[in-house]
């Protein structure tokens, strides 16, 4: 549906918005502050890794996973990215909670195939899926390419087989492709995403590009009003102002 | 047995909507109360405080308010023949545990049922024929009817803070409100909640599509309240931590905030918490029970002598503990015969997401749990089946519980899961869009209904609760036809893309995705013991000082949110008890 085909009524609400008065505070109107604050991620260079020791994965799955998120969440002209938002960091410390290896979910057998409308029906908690999923991906990127791993291809070739694993078409011996590149793909968002409390998005970088408050959880006063962008930066839980 | 209880009036099974209420209420009329929960004990302070109540990794991702499906779980199938494979990962539908149940992450839209709901059955062969009605569809009137339960309905909005406007009072239409709802008796207690965007234009748009649209009811307070207990409530402040979280301004009706600070200190109340009940205890001749067996706080099996049994646990565990302690005949799809576990029904949820361009402010970030607006047009009476193809109704609505980044962004359609093409659409759309939904009824078949899995246990040893459960062509239709009206009144407010269909034909019942927590019968109300579990006041037909209270009394489920119907039948049957049962313990109904 595109724009310049306004039906009437679109026109109608359109004008029915008040807009902003002329004068002090016009220009930045619309998108305010929030449209500076996602200028000035985008215009940020690229921002370093903090340098993280990984506790949980080894070497080559730390490699695996840091070229990774950089695919699935990488810096460009929209804003930051995952590695320098700190994602690798906060699926490392994450892969050591309850939460991933596997206390929510119910994981007792016996384990049978099912159409995926019933939902994730293996025996591995996510900290696995994911070592697991790694390992194979890797191999199967050696098989591929010469003994390559993933992290040794280059950007092409890595989004090439990430759409491959996400499209369910790379077969792996212990676990499903598609599984796997969903938990992956979700862990990835959670870490740009979430508070940076549990060691991603780094200094509310997300929050900024989209235009999400984070944690204010106080908008009675702006629920009415329909002429201005929310104006006030992000804050996070430890209180940290974006 | 190792530790056995003194004995106690009535042993509760469940803190949530309806433990509460029976605990207020019998408790008020002296009775000594046990209530026995099986999570964690959780009140607004210090649980639900800001700001660790607002943390979404905990809250929408380790779903720190919910029930952990480790422990205890139930198997899904879509056909009497097929296998059920466990419900591992919450999707489709999320159980609370803890003090509060679901009630304290619940949203707060609270409605009352039409008048038509209670006579479903006889309204639909009266109208239009016996014929009109499939064969296998099984659904039953309500044994009770809404004037019945207006004064109950009434109460739970009074105690809850039920923010909305009336439509119907004493007969008389009222201006802004529901038109084609139940009369009642007066107003809600709180004026409605204010419009974010999505539903101010919802307005719009229904006024062009000629429906009458109304603000929804909501349990989140619009302004400063005292409920009849002296419980207080704040204002909302629109957190948008709605939905899967507990509130943290003592906003949202809850059991924690509106019903427990009353009953927690009486001397003839005691509350248990990390008390699992694993069966109501029988009598030989299983026609009455002696009480309840739980694992403690320490895991040692005790029992809990009582004389009355009020399961309170959400509508599939009160199925479960009735179907694991031998309580009346399990349902037999094939022989059409027993009632613990029929006519087990769901809600037909459909979405719809609209994008916008810039200029149109809809901040999703803004929530206000329940408030929204909806119309009734399409529901109840007003849908004739022989027009519209299917039997039931269900109400397009403009809600808004609140959303971050971490609970997902919907993108338009074309848009990739991830690389820069995602990025610049999520930043894009993230502020300018909203959805509307189509949430409809869902009739119910001699083909969906509980079991108990043959192969697959709890963590305490007990079969696991089955559900055997699919969409059928009727609530397919039912989806076509309201998806396709939402979507009309979604392309009058011409946004620049829009995303969400109804369900295709054929389609089957999705578990990963989620559709509500409205999972409704099973143990369903009636007037013949034959046909139900429960007679009209919610007591066991076959174990008489058995109660069962909550959403698995409803033989269909209706195109509303349960739980105004819910805490009514709570109060009922409370009532009941109070009234008639204690003064001549025994069926309240003779068979
Ligand atoms: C995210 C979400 C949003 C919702 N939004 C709405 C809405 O907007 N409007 C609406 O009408 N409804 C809504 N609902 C549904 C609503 O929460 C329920 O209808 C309502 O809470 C049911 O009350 P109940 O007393 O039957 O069960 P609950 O409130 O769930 O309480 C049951 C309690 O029993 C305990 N229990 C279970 N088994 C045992 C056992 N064996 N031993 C001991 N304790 C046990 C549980 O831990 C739980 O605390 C929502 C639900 C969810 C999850
Ligand atoms: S939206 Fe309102 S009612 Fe809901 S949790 Fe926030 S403050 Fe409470």
């Amino acid at each position: 549906m595109s724009d310049d085909k306004q039906s009437p009524s679109r026109r109608r609400l359109i004008k029915s918005l008040v807009f902003v008065p002329m004068g002090v505070g016009a220009a930045g109107a619309l998108h305010g502050g929030l449209q500076t604050a996602g200028a000035a991620a985008t215009a940020a260079p690229e921002g370093k890794p903090n340098p993280y020791t990984p506790t949980f994965f080894n070497a080559d799955e730390w490699r695996f996973l840091n070229a990774a998120v950089d695919r699935l969440i990488p810096h460009d002209e929209h804003g930051p990215g995952a590695i320098e938002l700190g994602v690798p960091e906060f699926i490392d410390r994450h892969m050591k909670t309850p939460y991933a290896h596997g206390s929510i979910w119910y994981m007792s057998g016996p384990w049978l195939d099912a159409p995926p409308e019933f939902g994730y029906q293996g025996k591995l908690p996510l900290c696995d899926i994911l070592r697991v999923g790694m390992k194979n991906f890797d191999n199967h990127c050696a098989q591929q390419f010469n003994g390559k791993k993933f992290a040794d291809l280059d950007k092409g070739q890595q989004e090439a087989m990430l759409k491959e694993a996400e499209g369910n078409k790379l077969k792996f011996p212990d676990i499903s492709g598609k599984i796997f590149f969903a938990n992956l793909l979700a862990e990835t968002r959670n870490g740009y995403f979430a508070d940076p409390g549990h060691g991603g998005n780094k200094g509310m970088g997300s929050w900024k590009m989209i235009g999400y408050p984070g944690m204010r959880a106080d908008y009675l006063d702006w629920v009415e009003v329909r002429d201005r962008a929310y104006p006030i930066p992000p804050v996070d839980l430890a209180g940290n102002r974006g | 047995m190792a530790i056995v209880k003194t004995k106690v009036d009535a042993v509760i099974v469940g803190a949530g909507w309806t433990g509460a209420i029976l605990a207020k209420e019998l408790t008020d009329h002296g009775l000594n109360v046990v209530c026995l929960e099986r999570g964690p004990d959780r009140d607004t302070q210090p649980d639900f405080a800001y700001p660790r109540v607002v943390d979404e990794l905990e809250g929408s991702v380790h779903r720190r308010y919910l029930q952990a499906l480790a422990q205890e779980t139930v198997t899904i199938r879509h056909g009497v023949n097929d296998t059920a494979v466990p419900y591992r990962q919450m999707g489709s539908f999320k159980p609370g545990t803890g003090v509060g149940g679901a009630g304290s992450h619940w949203s707060g839209a609270h409605f009352r049922p039409l008048p038509e709901d209670f006579l479903l059955r006889s309204n639909m062969e009266q109208r239009f024929g016996k014929k009109l009605l499939p064969e296998n569809m099984s659904i039953q009137d309500f044994p009770i009817t809404y004037d019945e339960l207006e004064p109950s309905l009434d109460h739970f909005e009074y105690v809850c803070g039920t923010s909305g406007k009336a439509g119907v009072i004493n007969g008389q239409v009222q201006e802004g409100g529901n038109p084609f709802e139940g009369s009642r008796k007066r107003e809600y207690p709180l004026p409605p909640n204010p419009n974010y965007l999505g539903s101010e234009w919802f307005y719009k748009a229904a006024k062009e599509m000629g429906y009458h649209a109304y603000p929804i009811p909501a349990s989140n307070a619009s302004r400063a309240y005292i409920n009849p207990y002296g419980c207080q409530m704040g204002p909302c402040n629109a957190c948008g931590f709605c939905s899967d979280y507990g509130c943290l301004n003592y906003s949202k009706a809850s059991p924690n905030a509106n019903v427990w600070p009353v009953v927690r200190g009486r001397k003839n109340f005691e509350m248990r918490t990390h008390a699992q009940v694993l069966k109501v205890n029988l009598a030989d001749d299983k026609k009455t029970a002696t009480g309840v067996t739980y694992l403690d706080a320490q895991g040692r099996e005790t029992e809990q002598p009582a004389d009355l049994v009020l399961l309170c646990a959400f509508s599939l565990y009160n199925v479960h503990l009735m179907l694991v302690s031998g309580i009346g005949t399990p349902y037999d799809p094939v022989t059409k015969t027993g009632t613990i576990g029929k006519n087990y029904s769901y809600q037909n949820l459909n979405r719809v997401v609209m994008y916008f361009d810039e200029t149109v402010q809809a901040n999703p970030f803004i929530g206000i749990g329940g408030a929204g607006a909806t119309f009734d047009d399409l529901n109840g009476k007003q849908n004739d089946p022989t027009k519209s193809g299917f039997v039931g109704g269900g109400i397009v609505w403009a809600r808004q519980p609140g959303a971050g980044p971490v609970r997902g962004i919907p993108t338009p359609p074309g848009v990739p899961n991830w690389g820069s093409a995602w990025k610049k659409s999520v930043k894009e759309v993230f502020r300018h869009q909203f959805y509307y939904e189509v949430q409809g009824s869902c009739m119910s078949y001699d083909d969906a209904y509980l079991s108990l899995d043959p192969t697959y246990k709890d963590a305490f040893g007990r079969p696991l609760l089955r559900m055997t459960f699919d969409w059928h062509d009727n609530e397919i239709k039912a989806s076509q036809f309201l998806v396709g009206k939402a979507q009309e009144m979604c392309k009058v407010l011409n946004p620049l893309a829009m995303k969400g269909d109804a369900k295709k034909d054929g389609q089957h019942y999705d578990v990963t995705q989620y559709q509500s927590t409205h999972t409704c019968g099973g143990a369903i109300m009636g007037k013949d013991p034959k046909t139900s579990a429960l007679n009209k006041y919610l007591q066991s037909w076959d174990v008489s000082n058995v109660f069962a209270p909550g959403a698995n009394a409803f033989p269909q489920n209706n195109g509303y949110n349960p739980t105004g119907l819910v805490g009514g039948l709570a109060y009922w049957c409370a009532k009941a008890i109070r009234e008639q049962y204690l003064s001549n313990p025994g069926p309240l109904v003779q068979a």
